[in-house]
């Protein structure tokens, strides 16, 4: 009996997705050694095709997206039961991602600039909001509830390892898919539950090939602005770049493409707010030591919140904004 | 309402660099100077011991504002460190604001060993700005 593997999308770019197929050929080895129950994006499987299985029958599921909707939350929690083996796969799961900007808003500014506010609405459809049930002749029809604020998998289910990365790099993805195979196939012992799979344990300033000197940054560049010299620290050039707070695992791709880190990965070992470690070591770095210099270098970075926690918003210590309070008299 | 506010007593969380503040505060006790008692006092090495995550974590755990003392600019213990504090309270004064948590909710100040009156000063003005503002009331996610 092959073990069972099964991969699901909740709010997410299906991203996740095609670095498994990435894969290429080891793709074949998956499949030949797993027996694929559930994967929505290229399977024809249904919800109720894993309602009708065992609890644990699923040896092992890859499970990409945030959690937003009624509807991530009950397959979060369907998958929970039935898999032994239940991983958070990529940015979504582990740490909020892209979805979880929507955590710097909520649902009803939300609602309200998609359906009544935004410029490019039909007129006739303005103000005209979608409905959890809508009546219809044939019957009722349902759509998932949106939650207020974007969650991460582990807030949700247990969750038994993590593969960060937006996406997790191909590379990656097949060193952990050997391990896993080399564990099921060999009786060896499951890593410590929490583990985090597929990436290193320094930062990606481990794996950038660019020089790094001593750094002195009076101001922070956009990308357009300047060009940078390919061989020298983005950083010391002014380009932000999140190299210092994000976990090692991708080869550090972007910088080798002249771009500065994202901090797709997440925060590095040990960092339970990726952003404001990145505030940390940015501090240790600009050259100003009076208040109001630095608050204008401070002031060269475009949206230092968003910039910061772009993929770790959900999994942060803060993981929203506070709601606007009304001013008291 | 306004018995919870009768009641309010605010929760002030102060990191105090070893060498300065603390010292400083440590005078203000000794000679019996009236300071804030809603301050609750953590000691680091230096200021700049500070991690930016820090401020949040008191701020999530319910402390209604952060105090951080340090030697003054040109007088760090550690020759540098008090730089790093002022770069990363004027980046997390700005998160703040965009979290929705008043800035003023955070305080830096230098306060050096010498100056008992001036912590004591401080630390009950800072109490009166807090009680000011309100509890803090974060909205549990």
């Amino acid at each position: 009996m092959k073990p069972k593997l099964a991969l699901y999308w909740a709010s997410s770019c299906g991203g996740c997705e095609i670095a498994v197929v990435d894969t290429e050929l080891k793709i074949l080895d998956i499949a030949g050694f797993f027996d694929i129950v559930f994967w929505p994006c290229l399977m024809d499987f249904k919800y109720k095709d894993v309602e009708a299985m065992e609890d644990g029958e699923i040896t092992l599921c890859l499970f990409n997206g945030a959690i937003r909707t009624s509807e991530n939350e009950y397959m979060a929690k369907l998958l929970r039961a039935k898999s032994k083996v239940l991983v958070a796969f990529g940015s979504c799961a582990s740490e909020g991602c892209i979805p979880a900007l929507a955590n710097f808003y909520d649902k009803q500014s939300i609602l309200d600039f998609v359906y009544k506010d935004s410029q490019s609405l039909e007129e006739n459809s303005r103000g005209v909001y979608p409905e959890t049930k809508t009546h219809m002749p044939e019957g009722e029809i349902e759509i998932p509830e949106l939650w207020n604020t974007v969650r991460t998998l582990d807030q949700v289910v247990d969750v038994d390892y993590y593969v960060p990365g937006c996406p997790p790099q191909s590379f990656q993805i097949v060193k952990v898919v050997e391990a896993v195979i080399d564990i099921l196939k060999n009786g060896k012992p499951l890593p410590p539950k929490g583990t985090i799979l597929g990436a290193g344990d320094k930062t990606c300033c481990d794996e950038c090939p660019r020089e790094r000197k001593e750094k002195k940054i009076k101001k922070f560049y956009r990308p357009q602005e300047i060009i940078p010299d390919p061989n020298e620290c983005l950083l010391d050039q002014g380009l932000m770049c999140m190299g210092p707070a994000t976990r090692s695992g991708c080869d550090a791709l972007c910088v080798k493409a002249n771009i500065g880190c994202r901090g797709c990965y997440g925060p590095p070992v040990n960092v339970m707010d990726q952003g404001t470690k990145m505030v940390s070591a940015l501090s240790s770095v600009i050259d100003s030591t009076d208040q109001k210099e630095v608050r204008e270098i401070i002031k060269t970075i475009a949206d230092p919140l968003g910039t910061f926690y772009r993929f770790s918003m959900g999994a942060s210590l803060m993981r929203r904004v506070q709601p606007k309070k009304v001013e008291k008299e | 309402m306004e018995q919870e506010e009768k009641e309010f007593n605010p929760k002030i969380v102060a990191f105090l660099c070893n060498w300065c503040t603390y010292t400083g505060a440590d005078l203000a006790g000794v000679s019996r100077l009236k300071s804030s008692p809603c301050v609750r006092i953590i000691r680091v090495m230096c200021s700049g011991r500070v991690d930016p995550s820090f401020v949040i974590k008191a701020f999530k755990q319910g402390a209604d504002g952060v105090f951080i003392g340090g030697c003054h600019i040109g007088d760090c213990h550690y020759s540098e460190g008090n730089y790093k504090t002022l770069r990363r309270v004027e980046f997390m004064k700005i998160f703040l604001e965009e979290f929705g948590i008043d800035p003023r909710r955070l305080r830096l100040e230098w306060i050096s060993a010498s100056e008992g009156d001036k912590y004591a000063a401080t630390t009950l003005d800072f109490e009166k700005q807090i009680r000011e503002l309100g509890p803090i009331q974060l909205v549990e996610v």
